[in-house]
């Protein structure tokens, strides 16, 4: 916890309303999320109880397994979900925009956007993640076939929930993360996974504070939970029964259609304002303004969208188990490169990101008092165009003289630290040499250096792409290391086997 | 009585002490500075009934669901005399599959010491041919007061060494399981463990016997197959001796209570209120997954940084109040000397998230 987020948290108390940590919206938002809120069966392996999905508010489906222990029954739910789903999914594959690939020698096709997943919480995440696991083996034909759109179901949540564990993805995003990505609230990390009480800190009912509407809605009678676990009570009290008189109406067409017609309204009544909720969380982001490289995240969700589309087209199996090990240190490299991106990127895109680190002496703010933008260092073999800028700030400078500094003003600019004079009024003035961003001449276009009076920022952070790592390609790794004899979509035996009983 | 003891009965009022079982004792370790806590469960006072006369009831409802599943899943597990479960855990324990065990069940309808000798004699009398006991009767020493365990569990005797085995009915799906879960089974299995060992200790056996490592007996992946996994409880061991031993020295945490406290159910709740205020406490947010008097703790924490939990109240410099906090950002308050290196810092944070929200350029 950085000591601005915890600061704001203190003022969230004292306010009684959350306050922002983010100055824009550092997630992509869809103008169509595909919302889902999961229910789950108590005490069951991930088993579908209900759920309510929809791309627009006014378009809930409320989707019921009136009896989550039937296997038939999951399966019909899964095949009614893959309904939902894989017509949203595919609505997205109309139009395709070329990208430039090789340094503009040839061209590839991506989606122009891509579909988005919008769940309550992690546990939203999780429930998807696990009924990808438990549908993608699954097959059409042998001893319990299943719908073709169940596996492919199965394939898709699993590639989401894939995409939610890479920093700055917004192809499965959970609301409660995407709030408290923006706004801190006056109560604990763990309060704040519980969606209706989030709200209520950023948005209380007229008349009260945020820690009244947030007690308000920890209340099950009052509020139900926001799932996949539902509510203990509503459990015993009140679906335990409508499930069995749904049981013993077995034979009773009309006694039957009155049970379901029941567990749907109670169930309805436990989905809807969760639905409520997440509209408004979608309302609030909304409203903010996108940070500047957010569309440039969201590419790479494309990207992955695309490839993706084209690997299942193509006949692709399902996702492994388990990954091999090559395949997992590749993974969790690229995770670690995409979280350092992230976190650089939404600084640059966020003054208010930015200013965590000023406080760790990671960056400064300053104005620029002198320029010198033609100037040439000439010492070298060629001359080459250095201009020096002097900036004065307030802020204690932590970095050495040498360091290398960016501002994310002029991102492909180097600023290299060149004197470090600290004033008697604890002000300190900083000289620096520019390269970079300034065109190949030795005169500066127009705007690429500095003007005196410019008020900017210097970090050590940059946004400079980070080169991959080396790992060895499938084919040369050792089947130690996960090579070729495991990899790939073969299930292990026993898995995806269409026997499997379910409970 | 002695006079520790005659001063909980008095906390608790005139009722028995509540019945402890594994997961109550599991839940002692739950928040081990609390002294709130310790005495309360010391004097054995119902802690969901007291939060509830108070008006912050817990909410640690189970579904009926959940119970039935477990249920079904355990009788399957354990069907056939044990056979499976035999194989299973000798299986996962890497030691042959003996080719049959005695199964003893010590549950039943017979009075607590009968069951609680007959235990005792099958565990330590018999050889140490491969052996099931379900149901077992354990017994572990809480607060200076004896509490009788019956836990749902099979205490398994393969290659002379005893083996806690649990059954549970949370999935593994992929070789992972819940770490939530995981962890809440681990530390119940080494109350158990710990009471094995005790046993045998007391008579005159190796406690070490008992091993460290517990099974864990799941359903594989979506669907009712078992499958079992090993659990080293060594670190939940000592966390539990810890609080167990802090327990016993209850005499020195009672003189952190008030001479009148009490804790009497019968008492007025304003006046019940008024003294748990007096009884030292160390609120956090795990508490409301671990104590039953959380929701009234919380309230009484309200404006204290512990409330919105450990990392933000470090990343304020430690200062323990919300109003502070902010008088030493806004600067209108001087810090006193040790709190100097906070203020300065909560005074530059505070400018810099002015400055930012003011538009500064990033
Ligand atoms: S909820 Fe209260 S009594 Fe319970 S452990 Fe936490 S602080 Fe102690």
């Amino acid at each position: 916890m950085s000591t601005l987020r915890a600061l704001a948290k203190a003022q969230a108390v004292a306010a009684g309303l959350a306050q922002p940590v983010a100055t824009v919206r550092h997630l992509h938002l869809s103008d169509r999320p595909l919302v889902v809120v999961p229910l789950a069966m108590a005490g069951e392996a991930n088993a579908p109880l209900a759920a309510m999905v929809g791309a627009a508010r006014d378009e809930a489906r409320l989707l019921v397994v009136p009896q989550p222990r039937n296997r038939d029954q999951r399966f019909a739910f899964a095949a009614e979900l893959a309904g939902i789903v894989l017509l949203y999914l595919d609505s997205f594959r109309g139009v395709s925009e070329a990208v430039p690939v090789d340094r503009g020698k040839d061209v590839r096709y991506r989606y122009v956007d891509a579909p988005q997943l919008l769940v309550p919480n992690p546990a939203g995440i999780t429930f998807l993640r696990l009924f990808g696991r438990s549908t993608r083996f699954r097959r059409p034909d042998g001893d319990y076939p299943v719908h073709p759109s169940v596996p492919l179901l199965g394939r898709w949540l699993t590639f989401f929930a894939e995409r939610a564990e890479h920093p700055g993805s917004a192809a499965l995003v959970a609301m409660t993360e995407a709030l408290t990505l923006h706004w801190a609230t006056g109560q604990s990390a763990v309060e704040d996974l519980h969606l209706p009480a989030l709200l209520g800190w950023l948005d209380p009912p007229p008349g009260s504070i945020g820690a009244e509407a947030a007690a308000w809605a920890e209340d099950p009678e009052v509020c139900p939970p926001a799932g996949p676990a539902t509510d203990p009570d509503f459990d015993n009290r009140r679906l335990a029964p409508a499930m069995a008189a749904y049981v013993e109406a077995d034979g009773d067409p009309a006694a039957r259609s009155a049970a379901y017609a029941e567990l749907e309204r109670l169930l309805r009544g436990q989905l809807t304002p969760t639905w409520e909720l997440m509209w408004r969380g979608v309302g609030l982001l909304r409203a903010l303004p996108s940070g500047a490289r957010v569309a440039g995240r969201w590419d790479g969700d494309k990207d992955a969208f695309t490839g993706y589309a084209e690997y299942v087209d193509d006949g692709g199996g399902p996702q492994p188990r388990r990954d091999g090990a090559v395949a997992a240190a590749v993974r969790l490299h690229r995770l670690e490169r995409a979280l350092t991106s992230y976190a650089v990127q939404r600084a640059y895109d966020d003054p208010l990101v930015m200013a965590e680190h000023r406080l760790t002496g990671e960056a400064f703010v300053g104005d620029v008092t002198l320029a010198d933008p033609k100037r040439v260092d000439d010492t070298g073999k060629r001359p080459v165009l250095r201009p020096r800028i002097q900036v004065v700030t307030t802020e204690p400078v932590l970095v050495p003289v040498g360091a290398t500094l960016y501002s994310p003003a002029r991102p492909g600019q180097k600023a290299k630290v060149v004197f470090l004079t600290p004033g008697a009024d604890g002000k300190t003035e900083v000289v620096l040499e520019l390269s970079g961003g300034m065109g190949r001449g030795l005169t500066a276009p127009p705007g690429t250096v500095p003007e005196v009076g410019e008020r900017l920022c210097f970090t050590t952070l940059s946004d400079a792409f980070l080169p991959a790592g080396n790992f060895p390609a499938t084919e040369e790794t050792p089947w130690t290391h996960g090579g070729p004899p495991t990899v790939g979509p073969v299930p292990e035996s026993g898995d995806g086997d269409p026997a499997e009983e379910w409970t | 009585m002695t006079d520790t003891a005659q001063r909980l009965a008095e906390i608790r009022g005139g009722v028995p002490p509540r019945r402890h079982n594994a997961r109550t004792i599991a839940a002692l370790t739950g928040n081990p500075g609390c002294t709130r806590r310790a005495v309360l469960d010391s004097a054995g006072v119902d802690k969901p009934k007291l939060a509830e006369r108070i008006g912050f009831p817990a909410r640690f409802g189970q579904s009926r669901f959940a119970i039935t599943r477990g249920n079904a899943f355990e009788a399957q597990v354990k069907a056939d005399g044990g056979t499976e479960l035999l194989r299973l855990v000798a299986e996962r324990l890497g030691v042959p599959v003996p080719a049959g065990a005695t199964w003893t069940d010590l549950g039943g309808a017979e009075d607590l010491p009968d069951r609680h000798e007959r235990f005792r004699a099958a565990l330590t009398g018999g050889g140490d041919e491969p052996a099931l006991f379900d149901h077992p009767l354990l017994g572990l020493d809480v607060a200076g007061r004896r509490v009788h365990l019956e836990p749902d569990l099979v205490a398994a005797r393969l290659g002379g060494r005893f083996h806690v085995v649990e059954i549970k009915s949370f999935p593994v799906i992929d070789g992972q399981a819940d770490p939530a879960k995981v962890s809440a089974a681990a530390i119940q299995s080494a109350v158990y463990v710990l009471a094995l060992r005790e046993l045998l200790a007391a008579e005159g056996h190796d406690p070490e016997l008992v091993s460290h490592e517990v099974v864990l007996v799941c359903p594989r992946d979506f669907a009712n197959r078992p499958v079992a996994s090993l659990l080293d409880v060594r670190k939940q061991l000592l966390v539990l001796r810890r609080q167990l031993d802090r327990m016993d020295r209850i005499e020195d945490l009672l003189g952190d209570v008030p001479a009148g406290f009490t804790a009497d159910l019968a008492a007025d709740p304003a006046a019940l209120t008024a003294a748990l205020s007096g009884v030292p406490a160390r609120y956090a947010p795990e508490c409301l997954a671990a104590c039953e008097l959380a929701y009234f703790c919380r309230h009484e924490a309200r404006g204290h940084t512990t409330a919105l939990g450990r990392p933000v109240r470090e990343a304020l410099g430690g200062i323990a109040d919300v109003g502070e906090v902010l008088a030493l950002a806004d600067g209108v308050r001087a810090s006193d000397p040790e709190q100097a290196e906070a203020g300065a810092l909560l005074r530059a944070a505070a400018r810099l998230r002015a400055d930012a929200l003011a538009g500064s350029p990033s």
